[in-house]
């Protein structure tokens, strides 16, 4: 099997004009512009009266971890109808007796939420290139924070892509998808109550800590890794979840 | 064109199907028949490639639906009990969409979609949303999908249910339209749809498959004699007495109560050996004895007849099953209820 089979992107296409002909795709689009544009402009505030000097740690650093909340509010709102839909239709039936893999689905369907949170994302660039008129600084920080939520914003899509296989319920889609993206946020943020060793696995486990780097400017190749391995297990964990139909029965 | 062979379908503890099999020949229309949650469905996914069989194996077209999927897939047009098609596209972009997943090239896919909106009627609603149609006009969109890429196989599961009498008249003429080239297994659990449509019939109970064969030849092997309806006016004790001498006479017993005729006039059910006629004897019979004939008819053994009998006793023919009528003719919706 190639990489990204042809049925994939044709399950894109479909993806894509089913989120773009309906209103939530409008609506998701305008709260996260809003808020991430809210919030660039209150930090750009702070930096300005408070900051200092150092753009990655005084601006970057705050615009990405606020921009990071709009991701995680968003994406499982994003993702939570990709198999639910379909399963609550039916039409995953019919999907599964034409000519294509489980796996073209799934990479479809991957693809369709990726593309859409790039489109989601394209906008925000907006702000930073109107203060770059103003100031011209250093874009390599800023790229490494961009890198850092497409990759953090990833990671998300396969979560909620998987929860999303597992219900035909939209909202138990996305509020499972929460649950577990909001524990592996609060994982390490009280880091008293557990034995140093452990806080420290749970560290590396922890998407936001991982993204924390990227937001100040610093990519970790094991940081990037990590992301891609998150995604790719989730993306396999799908895959089996498309598979249980074989001992679970279509309904 | 398909084979089942000892197909078996287990979901859990719980077993769907268990050692299904059966053979349909190029070109034929098989009914899959049997109440609600007998296994058609489960068995009709596995030949479609939904999921695999537990155990068993299944070919269609020569490629086995499990080690050959893709290739299986691509001969086999599915319409599914549910009929489940996305409610957000028109039925021309949805027939568009499904034409690429069937690996039609762009001029073919624009030929065909017109094509098969042209047979099921629905050319003229192409640029309407799905979810606006009329559930008769989504089953005809999804038999059109079945339809598109020219299948050599077709399995239609229930493609009538849900439908008003004019739209199943329509879906079944389309159905016998494809006779002699495309193969075809719909499943119903209307009876009167298979004895319309179907060549033979695959009956099915519990995951099990109780008989193959042709509507006439299952008729002819259950039934173990004739019978008749008569209507005399005159003493039934009387007219048995004499009706009893006829060789060939069984058996006379009173006619089932919804045949009895409100006036009091004698209604019996003669049952006589297999395949003589012996209404010209009975006809003379009452004559003679001076009383007045008012009906005589044979009874025939509809497939629901037969279908109740196979259900209640699987072994075979032992006991002959409750004299019914035979359905009238317009009769068409006969539902089963189980």
């Amino acid at each position: 099997m190639r990489l990204l089979p042809m049925k994939a992107f044709i399950i894109c296409r479909r993806e894509l004009r089913s989120y773009f002909g309906s209103f939530i795709a409008y609506a998701l689009l305008a709260v996260f512009l809003l808020l991430s544009g809210y919030f660039f402009y209150s930090d750009l505030i702070y930096f300005i009266l408070f900051g200092g000097y150092v753009l990655p740690t005084g601006l970057w650093q705050f615009v990405f971890l606020d921009m990071r909340l709009c991701t995680m509010l968003v994406l499982p709102l994003v993702t939570m109808r990709l198999f639910a839909e379909e399963k609550k239709l039916g039409t995953i039936e019919l999907l599964w007796t034409y000519p294509i893999s489980d796996g073209a689905i799934v990479m479809g369907k991957f693809l369709a939420a990726w593309v859409f949170f790039l489109i989601m994302l394209l906008p925000t660039m907006i702000n930073p290139l109107i203060f770059y008129q103003f100031y011209q600084f250093d874009l390599g920080p800023l790229a490494s924070a961009y890198l850092g939520i497409f990759l953090l914003g990833s990671a998300f899509i396969a979560c909620g892509l998987f929860v999303s296989s597992l219900t035909e319920n939209q909202v138990v889609s996305a509020m499972v998808t929460y649950g577990i993206l909001v524990f592996f946020w609060f994982v390490t943020w009280n880091e008293e109550v557990a034995d140093q060793q452990i806080v420290r696995a749970l560290l590396r486990l922890s998407l936001f800590d991982r993204f924390f780097n990227f937001s100040r400017g610093v990519i970790d190749t094991r940081d990037v890794v990590f992301f891609g391995l998150f995604t790719a297990l989730f993306l396999f964990l799908t895959l089996q979840s498309l598979g249980a139909r074989a001992w679970r029965g279509v309904n | 064109m398909i084979r089942a062979e000892g197909l078996t379908k287990q979901f859990g503890a719980f077993t769907a199907i268990a050692d299904v099999s059966f053979e349909v020949a190029r070109g034929e229309i098989v009914g899959f028949l049997g109440p609600n949650g007998a296994g058609k469905s489960t068995t009709m996914r596995i030949l479609a490639g939904v999921f695999p069989p537990t155990s068993g194996r299944a070919t269609v077209a020569g490629y086995d639906v499990v080690a050959d999927a893709r290739r299986a897939r691509s001969v086999v047009g599915y319409f599914p009990e549910r009929v489940s098609i996305y409610t957000d596209m028109t039925v021309r972009g949805y027939l568009a969409y499904v034409a690429e997943m069937k690996d039609l090239p762009r001029a073919e896919s624009r030929r065909q979609c017109d094509a098969v909106m042209q047979s099921c009627a629905v050319a003229h609603m192409q640029h309407r949303l799905i979810g606006t149609l009329s559930k008769g006009y989504r089953q005809r969109v999804g038999i059109a999908q079945a339809l598109l890429g020219s299948p050599r196989v077709l399995i239609l599961d229930e493609p009538t249910s849900g439908l008003d009498p004019e739209q199943v008249a329509e879906m079944r003429t389309l159905i016998r339209g494809l006779h002699g080239e495309r193969t075809v297994i719909l499943s119903t659990h209307i009876l009167s749809e298979v004895e319309a449509t179907c060549d033979r019939v695959i009956i099915i109970n519990k995951g099990r498959v109780l008989a193959v064969d042709t509507p006439r030849n299952l008729n002819q092997r259950l039934r173990q004699t004739s019978e008749i309806h008569l209507e005399v006016i005159g003493p039934e004790a009387a007219i048995t007495t004499r009706l009893q001498k006829i060789p060939g006479v069984l058996r006379i017993d009173p006619a089932d109560p919804a045949l009895h005729p409100s006036d009091g006039a004698t209604a019996l059910r003669i049952s006589t050996v297999k395949d003589r006629d012996l209404r010209a004897d009975i006809a003379a019979a009452v004559t003679v004895g001076g009383w007045g004939l008012r009906e005589l008819r044979p009874l025939t053994l509809s497939l629901e007849d037969i279908f109740l009998t196979m259900v209640a006793n699987p072994g075979g023919s032992s006991a002959p099953p409750p004299a019914v009528n035979a359905p009238a003719p317009d009769e068409s919706l006969h539902h089963l209820s189980a």
